[in-house]
């Protein structure tokens, strides 16, 4: 199927949904999609009367002493109410339905990565013996769990072609500041920490905000046309204050920075060090090293690239691969060999940039990356980076004679679009994001890079099926062109079908109600 | 490969649509020299079954706590977590859903988050709070930086009670910041003489109650030394439970609380992933860390929630954001507020009791074991006990018989050889407790 055969395609004349908008039943249901009032509202008015428990406790008659904690104990009322199991069950089973998911359709948002989360994974993370571990017990019980911290970062040191990976950071971006601190501190070793930092115009938020949090002002660098990194731009700004460069390869723009090698000489000629922004490794996992390109420091996003789930925004974990010059002043605790076994080397002594957080790092996050890569292994990871190269060109070349991409050639994971192609329709990124909800899909990546107007940046991920490709494209090409044909209520009022229409953020952030509260109150 | 979709003849088709000769030559624009010419030295792909076995084999080399006797704690606790809250969480809608930024497509996320913050209140008693963060320990860190964002001061004072690990991390990051720590020494009733560190350059107190040596203390007299000084009191609590039955933070004058929420969520899970629980006063709101869900209104008129307050986040600020935190702890928080929307006020209160009365039939069983001294003089579900003899050698031979007695304070920090933490919960039997008495005894012998 190619891009023309699609446009031949007609709007059905009649709009099938049009009965369904026009009928409203008696009592303000939706068929499967029920209203769902509040816990707080659920349990009744009158926090008084929230008496009800869904669990059932063991009786132990000392509990009612508290004798001992004179003075000490709660009086103010926790104001919390309680279900009995079938109500709570059926609550969040209720509230699950009115949220989109990967297990639904494709779910296109760049840079985010949304693939396939294998249940397998999952599994293997509840396993007893790797889930109900204390972190701070005798070293000697978990040497299980160690080994698996300790293949997590060989894995992905050989994926990287970095000597060392610190597993400490939760998530990015405190992936991020850990490689941003080890680079402050090796700075510091030579007496001199340095004053800024530079981040190209495309890069992420948490690039800048994580440069100001270590304490470094940031400089940004332009992009040229071609929409990678402005080398002459780089080197003009590149002076002894200059701790470290961050570029994220591929883009935010979907391409590869061709001159990745020149700027890691450039940074490296200059005294400063190289930080990858590992959140697009997915595209080339298993077929580049950026150790190969000269990368000091990189954190890699499992969530994204090693598929563990965003579970509505997290957790994350986000480990971080180090060159040599980097990596002593790795962020405890560190995994030592020592005699037979492992061992966790806990103490913050030394030229490590210190602790991050407390305990060891994301552990339940490791068992599914582990998981992950045992299921692909090398040959699997590489089809893996090639596959969603694929999917994205493949839908690059479905949509761009009729939407317009900023950048020619071809893209790595995510392809990007702007809004020219809106031009005249009275139809913005933001419409034509909300339209795709009625068609089924989750919006791609909006207004994202900001170095591209009305940017619409689609990344299928290589867990999408051709089939599903091309029922996304057809969705997006038919949209298009109700765009072209002047059907702006389509765009403007959307989302029509989905559980709530266009909310009031404005209101949101003007009057901020952040609990419920009791009317009475 | 299973979780791959395409078949080699949808390749060569999709190839031909995009007009390249191979996927080698999408990747083009990357340099010749880097792109491998094989596979890098990892095994091959596995079948499930094989990638099963593995795993299993790791699992089996550990020790899990349901297998004997446990009294570990220090900042990690086991409770007993309801079926249904795992079951409800592997949903596929909430599993494998983004960040709520669609909010007319995320209700489910967003409204669980709404009911997550007001229980986050309601057990902190503070106005305010957020989606979550990483764990307590950066909730604590974030506190500092914040503290010190909205008093203009550089000054942050550590309670000698506060869990050493959390200590640490605070000094990593607020050191970056620019931010002077000044940590008092480990003490097992230490916040009486945080006061007395107070000045005029302090932007926060952080005190954690109960502290790392399960010492439960009122810290009103602090919030008012340290707001005589135009300082900010930060409160620390590494088992949440614990609010359930001791005053709140917001009681005792608090004006951030950092806590940390794992164990009422999930299992133990060696330390991570946790639930970074973040509140604070009202005036305070548009200095916080994180993301925050609010309510709003649809285009017809129904109640509905977004995330809010963006504006202080990095990917609206960039680097004049109030932090770099861009996730939450998203499913963590989901499953902690199952839990409590199971257990309700009654069944938070019960569970907190019968913690606490597991702890003093702990206390007394200890106390009544030849040589060893209960040092926690008021406690929740925790207490440290001296040994005669260094607590860490005694601890490992326990664990050879299956006996997890609990955390040497050695782990932590040095100087307390032969102290010993140990936290009974609802889990813990009275069998457990005297075998654990039994043991250390003989052990001592």
């Amino acid at each position: 199927m190619s891009a023309v055969g699609v446009g031949r395609q007609t709007q059905p004349e009649i709009d099938p949904t049009a009965d369904r908008l026009g009928f409203q039943s008696l009592m303000g249901g939706h068929g499967l999609q029920q209203n769902e009032p509040l816990i707080f509202e659920l349990a009744g008015d009158d926090p008084a009367l929230w008496a009800k428990t869904g669990v059932d406790l063991p009786v132990d008659p000392e509990a009612e002493d508290v004798s001992d904690l004179t003075g000490l104990v709660r009086t103010a009322p926790l104001g919390l109410p309680g279900l009995s199991e079938p109500e709570a069950v059926r609550h969040y089973v209720r509230l699950s339905q009115k949220n989109h998911a990967i297990d639904l359709a494709l779910y296109p948002l760049g840079s985010c990565t949304m693939k396939h989360n294998p249940r397998l994974n999952e599994a293997m993370a509840r396993l007893p013996g790797l889930s109900d571990i204390h972190p701070l017990q005798p070293q000697s019980t978990v040497q299980g769990s160690i080994a698996l911290m300790h293949e997590v970062g060989r894995w992905l040191s050989v994926l990287t072609g970095m000597p060392a990976v610190a597993l400490p950071p939760r998530a990015g971006a405190h992936g991020e500041l850990c490689g941003l601190l080890a680079i402050r501190a090796a700075h510091e070793a030579r007496g001199n920490a340095r004053k800024v930092v530079l981040v190209p115009t495309s890069a992420h938020g948490t690039n800048p905000a994580t440069a100001a949090l270590a304490g470094y002002g940031v400089v940004e660098v332009a992009q040229t046309v071609d929409g990678r990194v402005d080398i002459k731009d780089l080197a003009s700004k590149l002076d002894p204050e200059v701790a470290a460069v961050m570029v994220t390869n591929p883009n935010t723009c979907g391409l590869f920075e061709r001159e990745a090698i020149e700027i890691a000489r450039l940074t490296h000629t200059a005294g400063a060090y190289f930080y990858g922004d590992g959140a697009n490794f997915n595209a080339i996992v298993g077929r580049i090293r950026p150790g190969d390109l000269g990368v000091d420091a990189m954190h890699i996003n499992l969530h994204k690239t090693f598929s563990t789930p965003h579970g509505g925004g997290g957790p994350g974990a986000g480990p971080v691969a180090l060159s040599a010059a980097l990596a002593p002043y790795a962020p405890k605790p560190w995994i030592v060999a020592d005699g037979d076994g492992l061992r966790l080397e806990e103490s913050d002594a030394g030229d490590s940039l210190g602790r991050m957080a407390a305990f060891h790092g994301q552990m339940g996050m490791f068992t599914r990356a582990y998981a992950y890569m045992l299921s692909h292994g090398a040959d699997g990871l590489a089809q893996v980076a090639q596959d969603a190269v694929l999917n994205a060109n493949y839908v690059k070349a479905r949509l761009k004679g009729v939407l317009s991409a900023p950048f020619d050639g071809p893209c790595m994971h995510e392809a990007l679009f702007d809004d020219s192609w809106l031009e005249g329709t009275g139809v913005s990124t933001l419409d034509f994001a909300k339209a795709l909800i009625d068609e089924g899909f989750h919006p791609m990546t909006m207004y994202f890079p900001l170095v591209v107007h009305g940017a619409m940046l689609i990344e299928p991920t290589e867990t999408e099926s051709r089939a599903e490709l091309d029922r996304f494209c057809d969705a997006v090409l038919a949209l298009a062109q109700a765009a072209k044909a002047g059907d702006r209520a389509r765009f403007t009022q959307a989302p029509h079908l989905a559980p709530l229409r266009r909310l009031d953020e404005t209101q949101a952030a003007r009057k901020p109600q952040l609990r419920w509260m009791t009317v009475a109150r | 490969m299973r979780y791959l979709p395409l078949t080699d003849q949808d390749r060569a088709q999709m190839l031909g649509v995009i007009g390249a000769a191979d996927i080698d030559a999408l990747f083009c624009d990357a340099p010749r020299e880097a792109l491998l010419d094989g596979l890098v030295d990892l095994p091959r792909h596995a079948g499930e079954l094989e990638v099963r076995r593995a795993l299993e084999s790791l699992a089996a080399r550990n020790r899990p706590a349901g297998a004997g006797p446990f009294f570990c704690g220090a900042g990690a606790y086991r409770h007993h977590i309801p079926s249904s809250v795992d079951h409800l969480i592997q949903r596929s809608e909430f599993l494998t859903s983004y960040t709520p930024y669609q909010p007319e497509i995320s209700q489910g996320t967003l409204q669980a988050l709404y009911e997550f913050q007001t229980q986050v209140c309601g057990l902190t008693g503070m106005d305010v709070a957020n989606a979550s963060l990483y764990d307590g320990s950066n909730a604590a860190a974030e506190g500092v930086m914040m503290a010190a964002r909205i008093t203009g001061r550089h000054k942050a004072v550590l309670s000698g009670g506060l869990h050493p690990h959390y200590a640490q991390t605070i000094q990593t990051l607020a050191k970056a910041a620019g931010i002077e720590v000044f940590a008092q020494p480990l003490a097992f009733d230490a916040e009486g003489a945080v006061a007395d560190a107070i000045d005029g350059e302090t932007a926060c107190v952080v005190v954690q109650t109960p502290n790392i040596f399960g010492t439960a203390t009122d810290i009103t007299a602090i919030a008012e030394a340290a707001h005589a000084a135009g300082a900010l009191l930060i409160c620390v609590t590494t088992e949440v439970l614990s609010l359930a039955l001791l005053k709140s933070p917001g009681e005792m004058g608090a004006d951030i609380v950092a806590a940390e929420g794992a164990s009422l969520a999930g299992p133990l899970n060696f330390g991570g992933p946790y639930l970074g629980l973040f509140a604070a006063n009202q005036t305070f709101l548009r200095q916080m860390p994180g993301r925050l869900c609010g309510q709003t209104v649809d285009a017809d008129g129904k109640r509905g929630f977004v995330l809010t307050l963006s504006t202080r986040e990095q990917h609206i600020r960039r680097e004049k954001a109030t932090s770099n935190v861009c996730t939450n702890s998203g499913l963590v928080a989901l499953a902690f507020t199952m839990h409590l929307t199971l257990l309700g006020q009654t069944g938070l209160h019960d569970l907190a009791a019968l913690n606490h009365a597991k702890a003093r039939r702990l206390a007394r069983a200890m106390a009544a074991v030849r040589g060893v001294e209960v040092l926690t003089p008021r406690f929740f579900n925790e207490i440290a006990v001296r040994l005669p003899r260094p607590a860490a050698p005694v601890v490992e031979a326990l664990a050879q018989d299956g006996i997890l007695a609990g955390v040497p304070v050695s782990r932590l920090a040095p100087g307390f050889d032969g102290v010993l933490l140990m936290a009974a919960t609802e889990t813990s039997t009275e069998a457990d407790i005297e075998t654990v008495a039994q043991a250390i005894a003989g052990a001592l012998s």
